[in-house]
């Protein structure tokens, strides 16, 4: 049965047990717009694929020889650590930050405010340089009771870079994830924490059993999303020469020039950590969306 | 001062928020294994008294008890010193509520949800806390739901499982605050028929509503609040069909 044959066949003519016992097939219009942008699109891969892999000034040798350098592995290895130790800092500060623009407390809630105002106020590249360079200010470090007794001291000469890295990654990353966490729970409507407060909960019970299982719902892929923001921003670092991925690929390149195939080489082991992470999120989501 | 019959004794209660005094000197009495309506134009303080009942919402000023205990406070001498975070919640334990949203936790199905507060605050282990489950959620006739989530359950039925998680808790008193005026229509009448079965066996229960049909047939007593006080109170034959205030006879030609 063709398309034009049920449209020139008068339907009232046509018997209704014909029309009930056809297996009628449904054909769809076609689109040529987007079959033609399909092709424009599949034209442009390939061009790209043909011309970085036929480019010997691209070279792929060089790329492959120093993939899996010790040096690079290195580099690695401080960038996995320095966004792993960020990120678990940065989400506990969050935490701790999101509970107090939370609180009933005016001036808990200033402070709040006042911290992610002046680290998300500031650029990130100016906190790293500014705390690599914490010993002009202060040349000695002591904590302990204003004119009692130190509980530490240390110069500020003896900040090394990753010590320096990590302050100003955590804390920058720590203004963003207080406002992440703030938004999810806030996201939660007042009836769950009512609901389990009216069942004998204490506050802080219905905040740890109802609200924040649910919050994270929401936090979760803009938590991914920080994750894997932070793991390539770690590339930030190199200024204070901190050999992580991007700086040791840079070290190699001031000796050897192969600048182009390094960069590749980076970017390949950025790729494949950011895939790793999105694998991560997917199946956390997947478990998180439950009731939903 | 309180009367140790009484489930709840409210006298001179008040309650403002900011500076609108929404609750002018409340005064109620309920006594063990009644059930009363509270009925009323809204604005007029209902629900905010029953939140003052449970103490989601602190009084300002008044006397209010529950069962021979004040609610929120311990009396020493002249003062009523506020009862620490724990004590409070402990004694709201013993207090179950069911909400006009329902408030089910929207993450947890419909047994989980039953079985939360026996486990979270009664401590009851979970083989014991499911079968307790089991037979709440066959009292209100959600047997098979118990593995759906709030989301795949209507008004009616999430509001039944509401209530069986309240009963889970073996609550001395049950507040209801306008339990059926989110609900479609047709399954209002399902809710009511659990509650109407709760009152048969012989709960303690307060009730805001808008169902006068339903106050007629379950209430011992109907309180009339209109502009945080209230006006008239008794029998519902009294309320209903031999008003004695103008504002509560203005209320029934509204609402009837």
């Amino acid at each position: 049965m063709s398309v034009s044959d049920q449209i020139t066949t008068p339907l009232p003519a046509r018997a209704t047990a014909d029309r009930r016992d056809t297996n009628w097939k449904i054909v769809r219009r076609p689109s040529y717009g987007r079959w033609a942008v399909d092709a424009l699109l599949a034209f442009v891969v390939v061009g790209l694929c043909w011309l970085s892999f036929t480019n010997p000034n691209f070279q792929w040798d060089v790329v492959g020889k120093y993939l899996f350098h010790p040096a690079v592995l290195n580099g690695l290895w401080t960038t996995v650590s320095l966004t792993t130790i960020t990120m678990v800092l940065g989400v506990g500060i969050g935490i701790l930050f999101a509970m107090m623009m939370l609180s009933h407390d005016r001036f808990l809630k200033s402070f709040a405010a006042a911290y992610i105002w002046l680290f998300r106020g500031t650029p990130l590249l100016v906190q790293l340089i500014f705390w690599f360079n914490i010993s002009a200010l202060y040349p000695q470090i002591n904590i302990g009771i204003p004119g009692g007794p130190y509980l530490f001291s240390f110069s500020g000469n003896s900040i090394t870079p990753f010590m320096a890295a990590v302050l100003g990654l955590a804390l920058h990353e720590g203004a963003y994830m207080a406002e992440i966490v703030r938004g999810g729970v806030q996201a939660v409507g007042r009836g769950q924490s009512q609901a389990a407060i009216a069942l004998g909960m204490t506050r802080l019970q219905a905040f740890g059993r109802i609200t924040l299982p649910q919050a994270l719902r929401i936090i979760v892929p803009a938590t991914g999303n920080q994750v894997i923001l932070m793991l390539k921003t770690t590339s930030l670092v190199s200024v204070i020469a901190l050999p992580e991925l991007l700086y040791s690929v840079q070290n190699i390149y001031a000796r050897t020039f192969e600048i182009i195939p390094l960069l590749i080489v980076a970017s390949v082991w950025y790729l494949f950590m950011c895939s790793l992470l999105s694998l991560v999120q997917y199946f956390l989501e997947k478990k998180l969306g439950k009731g939903h | 001062m309180s009367v140790p019959e009484a489930m709840v004794f409210a006298e001179g209660v008040t309650k403002s928020f900011g500076s609108i005094e929404v609750l002018k000197g409340v005064n109620m009495e309920v006594a063990k294994g009644q059930v009363v309506c509270l009925i009323g134009p809204s604005g007029s303080g209902k629900s905010t008294f029953l939140r003052c009942i449970n103490n989601l919402e602190t009084i300002n000023s008044g006397w209010l008890s529950v069962d021979g205990e004040l609610v929120g406070f311990r009396q020493e001498g002249n003062n009523l010193i506020e009862l620490r975070e724990k004590e409070v919640a402990a004694r709201r334990a013993q207090i179950g509520m069911v909400f006009q949203h329902f408030n089910l936790f929207a993450n947890k199905t419909a047994i989980k949800n039953v079985m939360e507060g026996p486990v979270a605050v009664r401590r009851m282990n979970k083989v014991d806390a499911k079968r307790l489950a089991e037979t709440l959620l066959d009292k209100v006739g959600l047997k098979h739901k118990g593995d759906a989530y709030p989301s795949e359950l209507s008004g009616g039925q999430q509001q039944r499982v509401a209530i069986a998680r309240a009963m889970a808790m073996e609550p001395k008193l049950l507040l209801f605050d306008e339990p059926t005026s989110a609900l479609d229509p047709e399954l209002v009448g399902e809710v009511l028929e659990v509650m109407r079965e709760l009152a048969r066996g012989g709960m303690t229960m307060v009730v805001v509503t808008h169902e006068m049909a339903f106050a007629r047939d379950v209430a011992d007593i109907i309180f009339f609040m209109d502009g945080g006080v209230v006006v008239e109170a008794g029998p519902p034959s009294q309320i209903l069909n031999a008003p004695q205030s103008p504002r509560l006879r203005e209320f029934l030609s509204n609402v009837s």
